[in-house]
């Protein structure tokens, strides 16, 4: 048998070190809905408690709404559980088509192909549309999942350092001799909560002739005045070439993605991306409710608007009692601690005080620049963040880190 | 040779990875570039175009390990292997 004693202990001391490194990452069982509100198992076996959610990409609060989950279960009920089929043999529905269509509505581009997951549209996209002759030229801070995709293209590779427009432009000089070239960039960043240069990359993507692909997945549904993402923040809607955004976040948040953009990219990523060729078709259920979602957030920017005026009170808010923010205007907002213990121990006193933050720390972000990453939705009313901005307040005084500034949180904690 | 090549390397990890603004980095030419963070193994892809186009020579891909690429003195060792 191959998988004999010395194989499973190699593996097993592999967990081991990583365990060692304090990188391994242990999973708490909620046991309510996704919402402001949820019901929290940690440590493993002891009983859950009610803590506020201020980690959720559930951005819009539609992960549990009664009229996307009314959507569901209509959707289940008329075109059923599972398509058994990739989406060229038998697997594309009315209701997939119609889903891809109003996202080319909402998002103000071509054409649309949908995807099983974000993950899994920029894991294809690159090697679908680009070749030996061309350049990618990319965001030092772009998601993983898009080093994936650019890891399986035979394109040059490059990148530019994060939101650097100087060095971007130096980039664009050097690789004038390739045939494409194509600026890849997150519209929101989501670990720092900060937008990319929209505008600027424009201007530059024109005068060096290049394309421009945005990643939105932190920005679908409210980053803009009505929701459409950060190519509408900059007034440069119709200017992107590829959009890649994920419905697992703020669009319902159960999952699947998409490729959105020029109609000729669009279906050559229908004809070629090997992540769609060859992963099942959308199930149904999640198809109805994703054009539910579409929907409501195109009927309305309520939503939006909501989570806009949360992320400021919040921002303001903790501001006020002096914690160390990043600077940004997304409903991501990094609490940074710089000291990766000090996030681990800020982390669980706030679930100690009902509040679910999750700390980040190297490799996930650089080292010395650890955090809790927060994150606001419109389904948090003004009490859940009053709550949740005096347990920060308690927190923050019992290890005396209010009003610190980086180099002073350093210099007591280490970087 | 050898000291001018390490000048141009530090130099182009610090134009090349280090922003303007940053007061905090300290790189000299063992300063650890990849597992102390300062390059991500996505960038150092144009690190190595770098040194091959810069010293006319060609690096195996299972060379250009994150190892190898760790420091200035470690890379500096490595493009000498693959000079003539």
């Amino acid at each position: 048998m191959a998988y004999n004693e010395a194989a499973r202990q190699h593996f097993a001391s592999e967990l081991t070190a990583t365990r060692e490194a304090g990188l391994f990452k242990d999973e708490r069982y909620i046991h309510s809905a996704q919402g402001a509100e949820i019901e929290v198992e940690f440590p493993a076996g002891s009983p859950p408690k009610k803590v506020i959610n201020m980690c959720a990409n559930n951005y819009l609060g539609l992960s549990s709404h009664p009229e996307v989950i009314g959507a569901a279960h209509e959707g289940l009920e008329e075109r059923g559980y599972g398509m058994s089929s990739v989406r060229f043999i038998c697997g594309t529905q009315d209701i997939h088509r119609e889903l891809e269509e109003s996202i080319t509505a909402f998002l103000e581009t071509e054409d649309t192909v949908l995807f099983p997951s974000c993950m899994d549209a920029n894991a294809g996209v690159f090697e679908a549309i680009l070749g030996d002759e061309d350049v990618i030229i990319a965001d030092r801070l772009v998601h993983a999942s898009i080093i994936d995709g650019i890891r399986l293209c035979s394109a040059h590779q490059d990148s530019f350092k994060h939101s650097d427009m100087k060095h971007l432009e130096r980039k664009l000089e050097l690789h004038q001799d390739k045939r494409f070239r194509l600026i890849v960039t997150d519209g929101v960043f989501s670990m720092d909560g900060d937008l990319a240069k929209l505008d600027e990359i424009v201007d530059l993507a024109e005068r060096y002739d290049a394309m421009i692909m945005l990643d939105d997945s932190h920005a679908t549904g409210f980053i803009g005045k009505t929701g459409k993402g950060v190519h509408e923040h900059f007034g440069v809607l119709g200017r992107m070439d590829i959009i890649t955004t994920t419905l697992g976040k703020a669009m319902g948040g159960a999952s699947g993605g998409c490729v959105s953009g020029r109609k000729e990219l669009v279906e050559l990523c229908r004809q070629r991306a090997r992540p769609y060729l060859f992963s099942n078709a959308m199930p149904p259920v999640i198809v109805a409710a994703a054009q539910r979602v579409v929907d409501l957030i195109s009927q309305t920017t309520e939503r939006r608007d909501k989570l806009e005026w949360n992320a400021g009170y919040w921002r303001q808010g903790l501001s006020d009692i002096g914690f160390d923010l990043r600077p940004g205007e997304s409903p991501i907002v990094p609490v940074m601690l710089y000291n990766a213990k000090l996030s681990q121990d800020v982390s669980r006193d706030l679930f100690d005080e009902g509040i679910y933050a999750v700390g980040f720390f190297f490799p996930v972000v650089p080292k010395g620049q650890a955090r809790i990453r927060t994150q606001l939705s419109a389904a948090h009313d003004k009490e859940h963040l009053d709550f949740a901005l005096e347990a920060f307040r308690k927190v923050g005084e019992k290890h005396q880190i209010l009003g610190l500034k980086k180099k002073d949180i350093i210099a007591r904690f280490g970087a | 040779m050898s000291e001018d090549m390490k000048e141009m390397v530090l130099e182009y990890v610090r134009e090349e990875y280090v922003d303007e603004d940053d007061e905090d980095t300290e790189l000299d030419y063992d300063t650890p570039l990849i597992s102390g963070g300062l390059v991500d193994s996505f960038s150092m892809v144009s690190l190595k175009v770098f040194l091959e186009k810069k010293y006319h020579i060609q690096i195996p891909d299972a060379k250009a390990t994150p190892e190898a690429f760790d420091s200035v003195n470690k890379i500096v060792a490595l493009v000498k292997e693959y000079q003539d």
